[in-house]
């Protein structure tokens, strides 16, 4: 069975000296230009203590409050895959020799480990889906797998929701069941600590905390239920491949397109999006090139482009690839549709675009739902 | 994970053929001795190869699979990687990653009649399949050519053609939609010679590279003449970067054509064949 231990908020310090001790890096949540962000952090002082945020289609606003408390707020745009799967990493180098001769050699990725603190059950689940898209193929990549086997993930219970959230409906949160090293409940006093793995389990046992009351455990579990029950938004359940691609013609897919800018902000927010571009920087002495991989939208031209033409030359279907691709295809890909209910997407569109609207205009008379 | 799948390995251009004023065909060899003797091929799949200074494009692989160590690209100039490309000489060095993908359905030409057909260049990535079904002329039963060109002038291997031709059981239809002088072959659609064929179309397979509504018009023609929805066959073509399943330009619905094709079987992708956009 899982320990409960209890770690008093004046001790929350020791756990950062614990994971650094351990040589990890330190990221967590920290309050910069008005977004939530992870980032290096250094002592509690730095986590965004007392804010509050309120989300809406399109809008994010971050407020300074008194509560102690350090995550009581649902998320930020980032997640974790920039932690991971980098938004810019240089994948191999072609040297010239001077007879004309190419050597090529492998980046290889020389990160230190990393801790990231307070991330939540919507970034678990999207993590797990992309280990899936960049690991359980045949072919493995190096770059992801290397940070991937030295993340260290200390997850956070959500008890704020946004109103853009929904992740119940996906079944992905707000409360955590697996993918962490550690687990917390934060409470007024301090935070209800549980180990999801063995090295988890030994930065738990190196705290020597007492163990977590029978009262303290009920109150986390409410809160995380009343997380769940606040949540407005939903996305219809099942694989919705067959009646997403039944509706390929639909009018709706034309009538978002006149409101979609196709910035693809959606797909860099989103946890899942795994869309990327090669292409190659040369040296400006000539003496080398270096071939780098950056993240991509399917919401640009380029992403289409094929010999002088562009397959999705308009805005309808880039976010009809989009949507089917994440709500649709993703169950014939990875076994799960591509959404886990975080809402960044419907947060950080500049038109406030709504994906749980989307999808259901779309199926609108669909029987099952 | 095959890791000099991910890196470029070291290729020397052997020789180059201008084989039309905007197509030339590079024959390349992999300079570490062990990659050159380790590589195989399967008729059908593509190469990633990188031009110093330039980018990286797909390019499938032409050649018999039974020589593997003479590696042949036909390549039309048609971005700016491809004119790089158009300028590469003999004894130039280039980066090569592969082979990807899925390749044709060879053991399913045993005891069928072969029917080909290509659009445009369409034709590279089934010389190989060709080159086999040759190769094998007593297991299989009659072949069957049809290519189609734009423009008389584009159509490139003539002499090949002509081989092909003397073959015996075997029929080389030719199309142009436009044509020129010296032209011997029909003028119209390649779709159009299908009442040509002499085949057994009940115990046919067919391989077809092209333009995609190309495609689709002949395997309507060919469902009509009561082919198998299995025993069609697309090369299929988008935007790979990785060229190993995780960069997704390429992906087609739920396919990843880099790693599931580039050729698939008409009944994995009629529900998505002429929808604009995907």
């Amino acid at each position: 069975m899982t320990q409960h231990a209890f770690l008093p908020r004046h001790k929350f310090d020791d756990l950062l000296a614990q994971l650094r001790q351990s040589g990890y890096r330190t990221l967590g949540p920290v309050l910069r230009d008005g977004a939530i962000v992870y980032t290096d952090i250094a002592a509690v002082e730095d986590l965004p203590a007392g804010v509050t945020v309120n989300a809406q289609p399109g809008a994010f606003r971050a407020t300074p409050g008194d509560s102690p408390r350090l995550f009581a707020w649902a998320n930020g745009p980032q997640a974790l895959k920039p932690v991971v799967f980098k938004p810019v990493e240089t994948l191999w180098q072609a040297q010239p020799g001077a007879g004309g001769e190419l050597e090529f050699s492998a980046a290889v990725p020389i990160d230190e480990p990393v801790a990231v603190l307070g991330a939540r059950a919507c970034d678990l689940a999207a993590l797990k889906l992309q280990d899936r898209h960049f690991l359980n193929g045949e072919y493995r990549d190096p770059c992801y797998m290397q940070r991937r086997r030295q993340l260290f993930l200390v997850a956070v219970n959500c008890t704020h929701p946004a109103s853009t959230c929904f992740c119940a409906s996906t079944g992905d949160g707000p409360g955590a069941s697996r993918g962490y090293d550690l687990l917390l409940d934060e409470l007024d006093d301090g935070f209800i600590v549980a180990a999801g793995s063995d090295r988890g389990a030994q930065i738990a046992a190196a705290l020597c905390l007492q163990d977590a009351t029978d009262a303290q455990r009920r109150e986390a579990d409410e809160a995380v239920q009343r997380a769940a029950a606040q949540q407005t938004r939903s996305i219809p359940p099942g694989d919705l491949h067959d009646p997403l691609l039944a509706r390929r013609d639909h009018g709706r897919w034309l009538e978002v397109a006149e409101r979609c800018l196709a910035c693809g902000n959606c797909t860099q927010v989103c946890p899942t999006c795994f869309c990327n571009s090669e292409h190659d920087e040369n040296f400006l002495d000539r003496d080398g090139s270096v071939h780098v991989r950056q993240w991509d939208s399917c919401f640009t031209a380029g992403h289409s482009y094929i010999h002088g033409m562009v397959i999705r030359s308009e805005t309808r279907h880039r976010y009809r690839q989009w949507l089917t691709h994440k709500l649709g295809s993703w169950h014939r890909q990875y076994g799960r549709s591509g959404c886990v209910g975080c809402g960044r997407c419907i947060v950080w569109c500049p038109v406030g675009i709504d994906i749980t609207e989307e999808v259901r205009a779309v199926l609108e008379n669909i029987d099952d739902f | 994970m095959t890791f000099e799948r991910r890196i470029p390995m070291q290729a020397e251009v052997v020789n180059r053929v201008e084989e039309s004023p905007t197509i030339f065909t590079l024959s390349l060899r992999l300079v570490d001795e062990q990659q050159h003797n380790n590589y195989r091929f399967a008729p059908g799949q593509f190469n990633m190869l990188y031009q110093y200074g330039v980018g990286e494009i797909p390019i499938s692989i032409v050649g018999d699979p039974s020589e593997p160590y003479l590696l042949q690209h036909t390549i039309r100039t048609v971005g700016r990687v491809t004119r790089g490309f158009a300028k590469l000489k003999v004894g130039d060095r280039i980066g090569l990653r592969g082979p990807f993908g899925r390749g044709w359905p060879l053991d399913a030409v045993q005891g069928r009649d072969v029917l080909i057909v290509t659009g445009g260049l369409g034709c590279a990535p089934v010389v190989p399949v060709i080159n086999h079904v040759l190769h094998r002329r007593g297991q299989v039963g009659r072949i069957a050519i049809l290519q189609g060109v734009k423009h008389s002038e584009d159509f490139i291997w003539r002499e090949r053609y002509e081989q092909w031709d003397a073959e015996p059981d075997t029929q080389i239809l030719l199309a142009a939609d436009v044509s020129g002088p010296n032209w011997k072959g029909f003028t119209g659609r390649v779709t159009a010679l299908f009442d040509k064929l002499d085949i057994d179309f009940a115990n046919s397979i067919t391989m077809m590279c092209g333009p995609e509504l190309m495609m689709i018009s002949a395997a309507r023609l060919l469902l009509e003449r009561g082919v198998s929805p299995a025993m069609i066959w697309f090369s299929m073509e988008r935007n790979m970067q990785c060229a190993v399943g995780h960069c997704g330009h390429c992906q087609y619905a739920e396919k990843f054509i880099c790693r599931d094709g580039p050729v698939f079987p008409y009944h994995e992708i009629r529900h998505l064949l002429g929808v604009r956009g995907f």
